[in-house]
């Protein structure tokens, strides 16, 4: 299997941390650095951390996924993050989730990259894209899978359903984020989420960083369900626009298949997550709707403040979706 | 204790969930084969992907969407 390899750092944490897990004997000047990073130097550093839990990386002990001091870091740096999600948040008040979470999240007029794609875009844009894009779908639906020992039988048995159809109904061929390799190696892109990490904005970061953190922390099933409804919610009408794009630019099939399977699979999928898979959480566990809610806020909120980065690297005016 | 796992869902507003493998004719007396453990069957009639949704109802005015 292909082991990862380290990104470069983007200030003093990620500087110490990428520096001393090939060593791997003594973190403790990446603890003493954790408490005043920021930005991207603290996004980076939180995301290396979260790698080691999924691939880990070439040159670097599998072990240091559960090194004390290691997990220290990535605490510090997890409650500073869930601390700025919850600070954003302001989700509707007094609305059922199940009932109301669709309507809301219609409502929402977040920038749409989709949008750019179908009209506006260029091809080095589209590339650019897929590469911070690719963080996330070459892993696609990944960080969800650590949910489902925690949860009871009906969330259970409806989150299987859906990742079952996520992971290719048990064929290999059909696997989401194989599609997406395939797409990426069809465009001439290398095929590794590791390729392209020192080219994503901090903005990609932390969509993966907020799903790792919710999917690694059972007390947040609730927000890794909400963010997962949200996140199923916004893809399909958006998918249809990225085929038109990428067929209006030129980009090959496998590309364009990645995203036509998504006009299809997330129509069904958003509605497994927010009936069949939340309904049965709350039907449980009736205190987690506040999380539900936090998890699809901060969904639309990081895509929103991802688009308007990878716009003002383009150079695009912002349109609203 | 025994859960509720119906065969047919019917989405407010949009589709019909479709669990299991079935053939689906359409209007023109076309079959389509379901591939998944779930599929989600167009209520509006207004699919590109027709019969299967493809959330074309989000777009339609609400009294244009199933019930």
């Amino acid at each position: 299997m292909h082991r990862p390899r380290l990104p470069l750092p983007r200030g003093p944490l990620s500087e110490e941390l990428l520096d001393a897990l090939p060593v791997g004997t003594d973190f403790r000047a990446t603890l003493a650095a954790a408490p005043s990073a920021t930005g991207d130097d603290a996004a980076l550093a939180l995301w290396v951390l979260h790698e080691l839990h999924y691939r880990g990386f070439a040159g670097v002990d599998d072990a240091l996924e559960w090194e004390p001091t290691l997990v220290r870091v990535r605490t510090l740096l997890e409650r500073d993050l869930e601390t700025r999600l919850r600070a954003r948040c302001t989700p509707p008040e007094g609305r059922p989730f199940v009932a109301d979470v669709l309507g809301w999240i219609d409502d929402q007029e977040g920038v749409s990259l989709a949008r750019h794609v179908h009209h506006d875009a260029d091809r080095d844009q589209v590339l650019d894209l897929l590469r911070a894009r690719s963080l996330y779908h070459l892993k696609e639906s990944d960080p969800v899978s650590w949910l489902v020992p925690r949860l009871g039988v009906p969330a259970k048995a409806a989150l299987m359903e859906l990742q079952y159809d996520e992971y290719g109904d048990g064929d290999p061929n059909r696997l989401h984020h194989h599609l997406f390799a395939l797409g990426m190696a069809a465009c001439g892109l290398e095929p590794a989420y590791d390729a392209h990490v020192d080219v994503a904005p901090a903005e990609a970061l932390e969509q993966n960083n907020a799903l790792t953190l919710f999917g690694l922390h059972r007390r947040l099933r609730g927000a890794a369900l909400g963010h997962l409804a949200a996140f199923e919610a916004t893809s399909s009408l958006p998918s249809r626009r990225m085929v038109h794009g990428l067929e209006r630019l030129g980009f090959p099939d496998e590309l364009v298949a990645y995203y036509a399977e998504h006009v299809e699979a997330d129509a069904i999928h958003e509605q497994l997550a927010v009936r069949t898979i939340c309904g049965a959480l709350l039907a449980e566990e009736p205190e987690l709707e506040g999380d539900l809610w936090f998890g699809a806020f901060t969904c639309l909120d990081l895509e929103d403040r991802f688009a308007r980065a990878m716009l003002q690297r383009w150079g695009v005016e912002e349109r609203a979706a | 204790m025994s859960y509720d796992h119906p065969d047919v869902i019917l989405c407010p507003g949009g589709p019909m969930l479709l669990r299991g493998r079935h053939t689906v004719e359409d209007a023109d007396g076309v079959p389509h084969e379901t591939t998944r453990p779930v599929t989600a069957v167009c209520r509006c009639s207004r699919s590109a992907s027709y019969p299967w949704c493809d959330d074309t109802h989000k777009v339609l005015p609400p009294k244009l969407r199933p019930a």
